[in-house]
This record gives C-alpha cells, structure tokens and sequence, in this order.
C-alpha cells in the first residue's frame, strides 16, 4: 500500500462548480465524462481504497496506472498516477492525485492537489501547472452547460527536457 | 527566495471582448464578484478603487497598463484590513487570449491568466487573494457561459 504522507502537495487548482457533490464526483469516475473533458482520456477505476486506478487512450491503450488511496464518495478521491504510456517517462516516481469536494453553499468547492514524493523540478510540475486548469474548467462547463471545451494541451517543452535530464540521473534516489 | 506571488489560469466559453467586457464594466463585476465592485474608467493612470456593497472602500490603486482586449494591470492596495494595507501594493496582470482548439471537438475557449504579485514579503496578502480569486473567476466564467453565477457569498469581511 501506497504510503500517502511521503507525498508533498506541489501544485494545488480549486474550482467553484453550480452542481451537487454528487454529480462532480461521476464526473471525476465515468469513463463517459472524462472522455468529454481530460483530453479524451477514459476513466477506468475499481470503486474502492486499494483498486485500480487507470486513464486509458481512446484505443484502450494506458497512459496513466496506479492505485486508489481514499475512495470517499462524495468527499474524496485519492490515486497514485505513474506515466506507462509514454517510454520518456521511464522510471520517473508516481505522484499522487487528490479530489477534495466540499459544498459551497448551492455549489460544490473542488480542489485539486498534485503531490509529489520527491525534490520534483518546477519544469516538471509546469505540465501540471498548464494541464489542470485547462480540464477542470472543462469540467466544470460539462457540468454547467453540457458543452466541454476545445484546449489544445502538449506537455511543455522545458518539461520533456527536465522529465529526460531526470530520468537519466534519477534524483529521487538520492 | 522569489515574491510572493498567485496565478490562476481559467479557460471560457466566450469571446475576449467579452471578458475585457466584464472585468471593467461595474455592474457586471457586482454580479459575479459578490456585491464588490469597480470604479474607474481602466485607462492607464487612472484610479481604480474596489467598494463593497454598502459603499466601503475594499482596494485602491491605479490602472497601469489597459490594452483592451488582451491586457489589464493594476496597482492594487487593500483597505479594509490594517495588517494587508501595511504589506503596500501589489500588482494584478490579467491577460486574456484565445486557447489554442482542436476543430470539431467542443467549443472555442478563452484562457484567462490572473497574475497578482507583491514585493513585501512574510504577509498575508497573497494568501488572501488566493483564496478569493477562484471564487470569483468560477463566477466570472459560470456568469459568461450560462447566464447565472457559480455561487453566492457575503462579500469580504
């Protein structure tokens, strides 16, 4: 089992969303909505602490694996990710995904946290830092009007290059 | 160690006319910045103040830099709390640009990036507009795409 307080919060987004915590959080786990606003990507995950937890390609292939660390419906949603789908990614260490939904009168405070487990270079966490707004204010119009949004999303460039720098000298070891 | 500093970056299913549209226009900001708004004209040197509802002054400052419908700056210094007024002024750079798309995939969005910097540091200041700026920037972007806002909040006590 994952040990969740080795992770430091790195990167936090919260977001105010016009909807129940309940209707946020299907969003966040059926496949059907987060093909609509994560860039395409399916959700695909065991409905426990403890399950698999996956984001798969359209063709099924799998871009991100880890393991469900709190799963709290409708409070909170807690997974390890570790990049498979792409081979830069090597052996860089899996970092840990926290949805914290709270209401806000009517409307639902989501706040999302990007933790790390290592000296993680600022480089890398702007993959983040530029991914995160971008799929939760999708989000939040999926669920406010029924509309996502277009974004076009690459991985920042400064990013490739600190994610190739790390994984050849593995700083985490340290 | 480098200033303290907070951005927030949102995309919105609009146009950047209409953004520059509601972050300048006072009855606008009333509706999604929960009673609080704007007095100025957002030409450069201009003051710019923030009041609450009830005609109390919330921040002062000046416009910077105003180059509809792109950029906005601000000299920004609270008012209402004695312990933020003395940490000085901060600077607020809002710039609005359209996201790049994918076609035939959703709707064309505006990405709206809220810089707001201080050069004194060890306050609370940042701290402060960190928690009130995703309030009010949910609200801006639920008011701009559906007509309502996100949510409803007294204003800054």
């Amino acid at each position: 089992m994952t040990d969740a307080t080795k992770f430091k919060p790195k990167t936090v987004y919260v977001i105010y969303i016009a909807a129940t915590p309940e209707r946020v959080w299907q969003a966040l786990t059926d496949p059907a909505f987060t093909r609509q606003y994560f860039g395409g990507f399916a959700v695909d995950v065991e409905p426990r602490t403890g399950g698999v937890f996956r984001l798969l390609y359209p063709d099924g292939r799998v871009h991100i694996a880890g393991k469900v660390t709190d799963w709290t419906p409708p409070r909170r949603l807690s997974c390890t990710w570790l990049v498979e789908g792409l081979a830069e990614f090597g052996e860089l260490p899996e970092c840990l995904v926290t949805y914290d939904l709270e209401p806000a009168g009517e409307s639902v405070r989501l706040t999302m946290t990007e933790s790390h487990s290592w000296d993680v270079p600022e480089e890398i966490l702007s993959g983040g830092r530029s991914g995160w707004p971008a799929i939760l204010s999708s989000l939040k119009s999926v669920l406010e009007t029924g509309t996502p949004l277009s974004i076009k999303m690459e991985p920042p460039k400064a990013m490739m290059e600190a994610v190739k720098q790390a994984v050849a000298t593995k700083p985490w070891r340290r | 160690m480098s200033k303290p500093k907070f951005v927030y970056v949102t995309y919105i299913r609009t146009t950047p006319e209409k953004v520059w549209a509601a972050l300048t226009d006072p009855q606008t900001i009333k509706k999604f910045w929960f009673g609080i708004t704007a007095e100025s004209d957002f030409k450069p040197g201009s003051p710019w103040c923030l009041k609450f509802e009830d005609g109390r002054t919330a921040d002062t400052g000046e416009i910077l830099e105003a180059i509809p419908p792109r950029r906005l700056v601000i000299r920004w210094r609270n008012e209402f709390k004695p312990e933020l007024k003395a940490e000085g002024y901060s600077r607020c750079t809002m710039e609005i640009e359209m996201a790049d798309y994918y076609p035939d995939v959703g709707a064309k969005a505006v990405k709206l990036t809220v810089l707001h910097e201080i050069e004194s540091e060890g306050g609370k200041f940042i701290e402060a507009v960190s928690g009130g700026w995703p309030k009010v920037l949910s609200n801006l972007k639920s008011l701009l795409e559906t007509g309502d806002v996100a949510f409803q909040e007294q204003g800054r006590r």
